[in-house]
């Protein structure tokens, strides 16, 4: 491990300053293997993804680093701290939104200060701020089966900010909005990511999304799950959203993972 | 609906009916069928006498006492058996045997238990309501979606906060719907158990009503009856309506 370490130095960069360790970590559910022995820590401030094909286990890797799920052996640190369960220094972002049906933007953006006792005035006011955030003003008091998948989602992930988390664990968030919206949303986050100053971890099956918004890729191998390659895309990042998808850096990025999951996808 | 560019209104068919009805009373065919304007006279009277203001008292008090034990007992019950495998083990075969027996074969035995009084009727209201409640509501804390469980967990919710704030609301579509279905069998179980214990409310009049042929009044009843159960059902669908809004399509 640590030799590893040594012969990649952005490797050792980020663990001098990571926020998230991941250490030892398996999972075995009944007789399913899903993850076999993780090693990986994520810097701060940076968005991590976690890439590849369906049953590699990264989903259940992010809920285990959620503290949703336990994992069957290994550790996981946040901040120092041995994650048992979910914590204030983490917020979570659903696949399918997991919004409250019965509440309306506001409540459902507040949610995570409601539950924390956060006073009604003080929660409007921050939850006002996120909703501004994301591009939903003036849908404050809709209900979520008023809106479409895109901004359901808007809404997720404002509540996420609401909570001013460290690490915002991202599960495919953006896998049931429609491919018009994605690209939007995926420029959207990297503007977030740009102002808020967080660190994220992000899910994805899709590799250019995962390489347009990443800074590191961790790629998973199926059953079980295991680290298979970590790629830091070299991408100019203060160019416009048309200029990197057709920089050379981001085409050669998606090309090499491509080559690297293709014996998975046969 | 419409016949040419004549637009017939919403209770056309029960007026073709009641017509139909008044003919076949006049006809004088059979003693059964009275016509429609005597059996409205007979309600008429009927409402103003003593006996069915207190029959009906009674019918109201047995009816919503019974109905009262029957959503408390069988709501949170439901939802223990949706939230906790042991319970719904445990319980489940009764709750499923008793949803479909034939519990008017059960007041007699109710009889012998409770007396021939207004305890028995109560609990036979309680019986025919309650299995449908409990069947509902575990199936509304069943559906609820393991995202909002989770969301509710990652964002700080345990134990009581994630019960009261999300899987009671997202299981109350269900749980209203259980309600709804739990009044209308509760009609029914205030009825067969006054008839069978046939000495208080409803019961009472049926059998006096039916003894001495009195049939304009005993329909004049059986409207009244009828008309009372559609009309808590809308009202409950009305409230169910109200919250679905809310609940909204659940993605």
């Amino acid at each position: 491990m640590s030799q590893a370490a040594l012969r990649q130095p952005p490797a050792t960069e980020a663990t001098n300053d990571a926020i998230v360790e991941v250490r030892g970590v398996s999972k075995i559910y009944g007789d399913v293997e899903a993850l076999r022995n993780i090693e990986l820590s994520f810097a701060r401030g940076k968005l991590t993804t976690l890439l590849g094909p369906s049953g590699c286990g990264k989903t259940t890797l992010l809920k285990i680093i959620a503290g949703l799920v336990p994992a069957t052996s290994g550790e996981i640190r946040v901040n120092d701290r041995v994650v048992t369960g979910p914590g204030p220094e983490r917020a979570f972002v659903f696949q399918d939104f997991a919004l409250m049906p019965w509440a309306t933007v506001m409540r459902n953006v507040g949610f995570g200060l409601e539950l924390r006792g956060v006073r009604e005035a003080e929660r409007k006011r921050v939850a006002q701020h996120y909703i501004d955030q994301v591009g939903l003003s003036g849908f404050e008091n809709k209900y979520p089966h008023e809106l479409s998948g895109g901004m359901k989602q808007r809404v997720g992930i404002a509540r996420a900010f609401a909570v001013d988390a460290d690490v915002l664990l991202m599960d495919e968030p953006f896998s049931a909005v429609d491919e018009q919206n994605r690209r939007k949303f995926q420029e959207d986050l990297l503007k977030l990511v740009e102002i808020e100053k967080k660190t994220f971890l992000f899910v994805t099956h899709s590799i250019e999304e995962a390489v347009y918004v990443s800074d590191r890729i961790v790629l998973l191998s199926p059953r079980p799950g295991r680290v298979s390659q970590i790629i830091d895309p070299k991408i100019d990042r203060t160019a416009t959203p048309d200029e990197i998808r057709r920089d050379p850096g981001y085409l050669d990025t998606v090309e090499n993972i491509w080559d690297g999951l293709r014996h998975y996808a046969e | 609906m419409r016949i040419g560019n004549f637009r017939i209104p919403m209770m056309a068919s029960l007026l073709v009916w009641l017509v139909v009805w008044e003919i076949v009373g006049r006809l004088d065919l059979i003693f059964l069928i009275p016509p429609v304007t005597e059996i409205a006279q007979a309600g008429l009277r009927l409402v103003q006498t003593g006996s069915w203001q207190n029959a009906s008292l009674i019918t109201l008090r047995s009816f919503a006492v019974g109905m009262a034990l029957a959503i408390a007992v069988g709501v949170p019950l439901g939802i223990c058996m949706g939230l906790f495998k042991t319970v719904d083990r445990l319980m489940g075969m009764w709750v499923n045997m008793f949803v479909s027996a034939p519990l008017s074969a059960l007041v007699p035995v109710l009889m012998i238990l409770f007396g021939l009084g207004e305890t028995t009727v109560v609990v036979t209201v309680f019986l025919f309501a309650v299995w449908i409640i409990v069947l509902d509501a575990r199936a509304g804390v069943m559906q609820v979606p393991r995202s909002l469980f989770e969301m509710g967990r990652s964002y700080g919710a345990s134990g009581w906060t994630l019960f009261s704030k999300i899987v009671l609301f997202a299981a109350l579509p269900e749980i209203l719907a259980g309600i709804r279905l739990g009044l209308i069998r509760g009609v029914k179980g205030v009825v067969i158990g006054q008839i069978l214990v046939s000495v208080i409310g409803y019961g009472e009049l049926f059998e006096l009503f039916s003894r001495n042929f009195e049939m304009a009044s005993f329909w004049a009843l059986t409207i009244i009856l009828f008309a009372a159960a559609m009309l808590l059902s809308a009202l409950i669908e009305h409230f169910e309506h109200r919250i679905d809004y809310y609940a909204g399509a659940r993605a």
